[in-house]
């Protein structure tokens, strides 16, 4: 005779059978923490003052976002490719390139790209005018975020299998068509999510141009805290401005991926 | 002049790893010729020369008379006139088994888009699966796959097709309708050059196989003399171990 079953209450249990296992907690813990501050800056005047001196700032984050994606992007793809390039010089300047700045931390960098990089290269290039300080600091971002991106974009780039290359050109495709036809649109999969992933943090630092005088967030919450004395108030609506953008372009990113992935729509 | 003449060729990959040592190859037109032998025997490598996906050591390549190791020929060209097919099918993900069979049709013929679709599909008719024309690869069997492959090349109008270990990477209830179409293709004249460890497809399409063992052809013949009446004790060997 086998032995009786035991009763539901002493067997042994998955721990992925019950709802509140798998229920989204964090999800409520942000949505708490959202709706406490957004109560907050209604009902309570220091907060309130907190919020119209600082999100402003808000403008300038994102222009300074946006600027250095872009020109992070251009430079990324540069030096993407130059480390792939079959030239020489071309490799290895783009090599050293991403070393070094994957090298040096990005407050030191800032520093030295937007005090002395730029300043200097803009008078041995002859321009006349001075480039603004705003501008020296998202040049500073983009230098930094280039080196970043390139591995991006190279390793992007070398996950598409060497037969994808030898099936075009065994087509008669050239290079560039095959480039262009065959490898970028299947590089850009792995490329895209690393690469939104490198917008966020962008945004992010942006927060360390305040070291350079950009009026954008943080440096609009370090001047209330300065003259109001109102720590708590100020870094608190500051962390919550910030979470809120992050949250919102993850949430736009993860649409962005899903639209650039037609070929896998079938599987869905 | 010979479809396809091979002279003195010598691949050596760096640092001192011999694939090809010294092979002379002269393909007419219309014939298929079938190359076997153990793994690592530089087959492949031999293939991969044909059409320059491999850049010899040293040798001469000629396809319909254009010397493919000459610098100055335009290696796009000869290419186009040059079919491949892979052991891994190597079916651009990215693009329905349409795009696959029009796009090279489109960038190097400069067909229109309606030419490229009519040739696309008749190939497709003729490697058997038209109704998988919108269809991407990862929705298709192993050997769809490598017929949607074969098709891609016969789009291009090839004056040679090359196939490297096609069956190789197949599930075996798949084999048989990827080598139906080749046995077609090879009735229809197509000058082929098959890397394989088929023995029936050999016997059965090859006008001549070549046996290769370290770099060399050790052993040239029809089908019925290669595998009734092998000349050397390395063919012997071989074909003792796989029959």
């Amino acid at each position: 005779m086998p032995p009786a079953s035991l009763p539901a209450a002493e067997r042994r249990r998955s721990d992925t059978e019950t709802w509140w296992n798998r229920f989204p907690w964090w999800a409520v813990i942000i949505g708490l923490f959202i709706a406490f501050m957004g109560l907050k800056i209604i009902t309570d005047d220091d907060y309130r003052l907190a919020w119209f001196r600082i999100w402003p700032g808000i403008w300038l984050t994102l222009y300074a976002t946006i600027a250095a994606f872009v020109i992070a992007s251009i430079i990324g793809l540069a030096a993407g490719m130059g480390q792939l390039a079959q030239n020489v010089v071309l490799r290895n300047v783009s090599r050293a390139y991403v070393e070094i700045i994957r090298g040096i931390p990005m407050l030191a960098l800032i520093f030295t790209v937007a005090l002395v990089v730029v300043p200097e290269l803009s008078e041995w290039v002859g321009l006349p005018n001075r480039v603004s300080p705003f501008w020296r600091a998202v040049l500073a971002l983009a230098l930094i975020y280039g080196a970043y991106m390139a591995e991006i974009f190279r390793g992007g780039i070398q996950s598409v299998p060497r037969g994808q290359l030898e099936a075009g050109r065994s087509l008669g495709l050239s290079r560039q068509q095959t480039m262009n036809s065959i490898v970028f649109p299947q590089a850009m999969r792995a490329i895209i999510p690393p690469i939104g992933n490198d917008f966020i943090a962008i945004l992010k630092d942006t927060s360390l141009l305040s070291v350079l005088g950009t009026l954008e967030l943080t440096r609009n919450a370090r001047q209330f805290t300065a003259s109001t004395f109102k720590f708590r108030e100020g870094l608190f609506t500051l962390s919550f401005i910030y979470l809120l953008l992050v949250i919102a372009l993850s949430l736009l990113l993860r649409r962005v991926e899903r639209v650039m992935t037609p070929d896998r729509k079938g599987e869905r | 002049m010979n479809m396809i003449e091979v002279r003195g060729l010598i691949k050596t990959f760096a640092p001192d790893i011999q694939a090809v040592r010294g092979v002379d190859l002269s393909i007419e037109a219309g014939e298929v010729v079938v190359i076997i032998g153990p793994s690592g025997c530089g087959k492949s490598t031999i293939l991969r020369c044909i059409n320059l996906l491999e850049i010899p050591t040293a040798g001469d390549v000629w396809i319909d008379g254009v010397n493919l190791v000459d610098q100055a020929t335009d290696l796009d060209l000869v290419r186009a006139e040059v079919g491949m097919v892979f052991q891994q099918f190597n079916l651009f993900p990215h693009l329905t088994v349409l795009e696959n069979v029009t796009l090279a049709q489109r960038k190097v013929r400069e067909r229109p888009a309606h030419v490229a679709d009519e040739v696309g599909m008749a190939q497709l008719h003729r490697v058997g699966i038209p109704d998988k024309a919108h269809a991407y690869p990862r929705q298709l069997s192993g050997g769809q796959q490598q017929r949607v492959a074969i098709a891609r090349s016969l789009a291009m109008d090839p004056k040679v097709m090359l196939f490297d270990e096609p069956t190789s990477a197949l599930d075996p209830e798949m084999i048989k309708e990827v080598l139906d179409v080749m046995l077609e293709l090879a009735a229809d004249g197509m000058t082929m050059v098959v890397v394989t460890h088929e023995m029936g497809f050999a016997r059965a399409a090859a006008n001549r196989v070549a046996f290769i063992d370290e770099g060399k052809i050790v052993e040239v013949a029809s089908p019925s003399d290669f595998f009734d009446n092998p000349q050397h004790d390395r063919t012997r060997a071989f074909l003792d171990q796989i029959l």
